[in-house]
């Protein structure tokens, strides 16, 4: 199993889910975070006095999928969230130990 | 006061017309009883008097909306606190120190003011409304004055000093300096000119936010030793707008009131021209804040645009009546020049002012002071000078004597600890936004 995080952009959350879920992902985790990577911030200026915002809103998915589906997961991501401006966002898979579906108790392949 | 004195006059000789059949087309034409002026006068201190009330409202929500989060609850409770200090210190000795038996000197009778019984409706023969209004009007005033240190000194202060504070200036202090020129005392003798109180009230507020704010010393973080200034946005936009629009409703009252008379046509158009011009001044404030905002930083400052409105109105509270509209949006304009420069140049010299309130009200109020003779033939540039001065000086000295007295007993700033923590934190124990807060559990 792979847990695949990915940063966006915020206003590409409706069409990744889309994207997700044509892909045959049948559940998801969505955070509202701030980051940067090489887009940096951007200066302001608030009565007279200048202020860097480094962060800038993003939005953070978190999907688990049996090892086999992350390439097709990966590029469906991929297309789904690219603007082609710098900021797009990253996507990271790491291996996922166990997994488990509460209700039911199943594990491993079943549990996703 | 003047204006009360002549406007009786022509209610005496109109009340005279009024005896006769009302046949003759007269130039004067019979006005209404002297009762009916009563009631008309009472009624725009009463009104007046209420709106100038609802700008305590006004300055809640401006200030709430210019401080972080962690100290909005705080703020709301200083400015509740500070009107209702206010009300009680003006009942107690606050009036009549500022108007018992001035008599041209520089100060009054310091006991507690009283009204006539319920029912017996006594007209103050010299003046013509009824006693309680006028105490009602002048109150608000005396309360405005505390709402501008309100804002200044925010985000680093202790709830029971500030208080204590504000009961020596609403006590004693405004009482004083208003005793000189409303009160009728040494200044108004001399002809100084303040129609609604651009040094009795905003200097005043003005002076006590600045020595506030040099002693108590600038919020932790926002002025490096390289020079650099770190802004600390405000959290409510939309509320430091609200606050400003009901600021500027309030000022109709302020303002318009502050004619003092209403029971005759003259006295109807005077208060109205005192509207148009009150509007004038502040949307030319606002507008050349648009204009100079855009060109130096590319970008239009809401913040400061709202405080353009304020410099506007605080420019003209000292002469509303006689400016033609082209002098009232002159110097309403010149209001907006203030804050544009006035409220960075402050930090340069590292004196934090959360709200701008210095450059609003004690900048513009100079300005709008100075500027009388300019369309008030009656006022001269070197009384107005005096009479800034005069009243700077004073409120400097004691504001600085109290504001030290403070800090050297109990103490009048939390701790670094406490700062970075917030003020609801720390001195009031609830959150404003208790969904969205640090600490608190989250609620469904």
């Amino acid at each position: 199993m792979k847990l695949i995080t990915t940063i966006i952009k915020p206003f590409k959350l409706d069409a990744v889910r889309e994207a997700l879920t044509a892909a045959g992902v049948q559940g998801m985790t969505v955070t509202e975070v701030k980051g940067y990577g090489r887009q940096q911030g951007h200066t302001e200026i608030y009565r007279g006095a200048e202020y860097k915002v480094n962060f800038l809103p993003k939005v953070k998915i978190e999907i688990a999928v049996p090892s086999q589906q992350a390439d097709t997961v990966i590029e469906s991501i991929k297309n789904s969230a690219q603007t082609g401006q710098i900021g797009d966002g990253k996507i990271f898979v790491s291996s996922v130990e166990q997994a488990i579906r509460i209700r039911t108790g199943e594990a491993g392949d079943d549990a996703l | 006061m003047d204006k009360l004195i002549s406007t009786l006059m022509l209610a005496l000789t109109a009340a005279g017309l009024a005896g006769a059949p009302a046949l003759a087309q007269t130039a004067a034409a019979p006005a209404v009883s002297m009762d009916v002026q009563n009631i008309f006068n009472t009624m725009l201190f009463l009104i007046g008097g209420f709106l100038v009330m609802w700008m305590a409202a006004g300055f809640a929500m401006l200030e709430a909306g210019m401080v972080r989060s962690k100290n909005v609850s705080m703020q709301c409770l200083k400015n509740i606190a500070l009107y209702s200090t206010a009300g009680i210190m003006f009942w107690v000795i606050g009036y009549n120190l500022m108007y018992m038996n001035v008599g041209g000197g520089f100060f009054g009778t310091p006991t507690p003011v009283s009204f006539p019984e319920a029912g017996k409706g006594v007209v103050d023969k010299a003046a013509n409304y009824a006693a309680a209004s006028d105490w009602f009007f002048q109150m608000v005033f005396c309360a405005t004055t505390a709402s501008i240190v309100s804002g200044t000194v925010a985000e680093r202060i202790k709830i029971w000093p500030f208080l204590i504070f504000v009961v020596v200036l609403t006590g004693v202090l405004y009482p004083i300096t208003g005793s000189w020129k409303w009160g009728k005392g040494w200044l108004e003798v001399r002809g100084f000119a303040d129609f609604a109180g651009s040094t009795l009230v905003h200097s005043v507020g003005g002076w006590a936010a600045l020595t506030g704010a040099i002693i108590i010393g600038a919020r932790k973080g926002r002025y490096q030793s390289n020079g650099g200034v770190v802004p600390f946005p405000g959290s409510s936009i939309p509320l430091a707008t609200l606050g400003t629009f009901i600021l500027w409703l309030g000022w109709f009252g302020f303002n318009g009131g502050s004619q003092l008379a209403l029971g005759t046509v003259a006295n109807a158009a005077d208060v109205a021209r005192i509207f148009v011009n009150t509007n004038i001044a502040a949307a030319s404030g606002v507008i050349v804040v648009l204009v100079l905002t855009q060109i130096i930083y590319k970008k239009v400052d809401v913040t400061i645009a709202l405080n353009g409105a304020l410099a506007g109105l605080v420019s003209i509270t000292a002469e509303p009546l006689t400016p033609s509209l082209w002098v009232a949006a002159f110097v309403g304009g010149i209001g907006g020049v203030i804050v544009v420069f006035g409220v960075p140049m402050l930090d340069k010299l590292k004196i934090d002012d959360v709200v701008g309130a210095i450059p609003v009200h004690l900048v513009a109020g100079i300005w709008g002071t100075f500027i009388v003779p300019l369309s008030n033939k009656g006022a001269s540039y070197g009384v107005q000078l005096l009479g800034i001065v005069s009243i700077g000086a004073f409120t400097i000295v004691t504001t600085a004597v109290l504001w030290y007295a403070l800090k050297f007993t109990i103490g009048v700033r939390p701790t670094e600890e406490e700062e970075m923590a917030g003020m609801d934190h720390t001195e009031v124990g609830i959150e404003a936004y208790p969904e969205f807060g640090s600490g608190a559990p989250r609620v469904i």
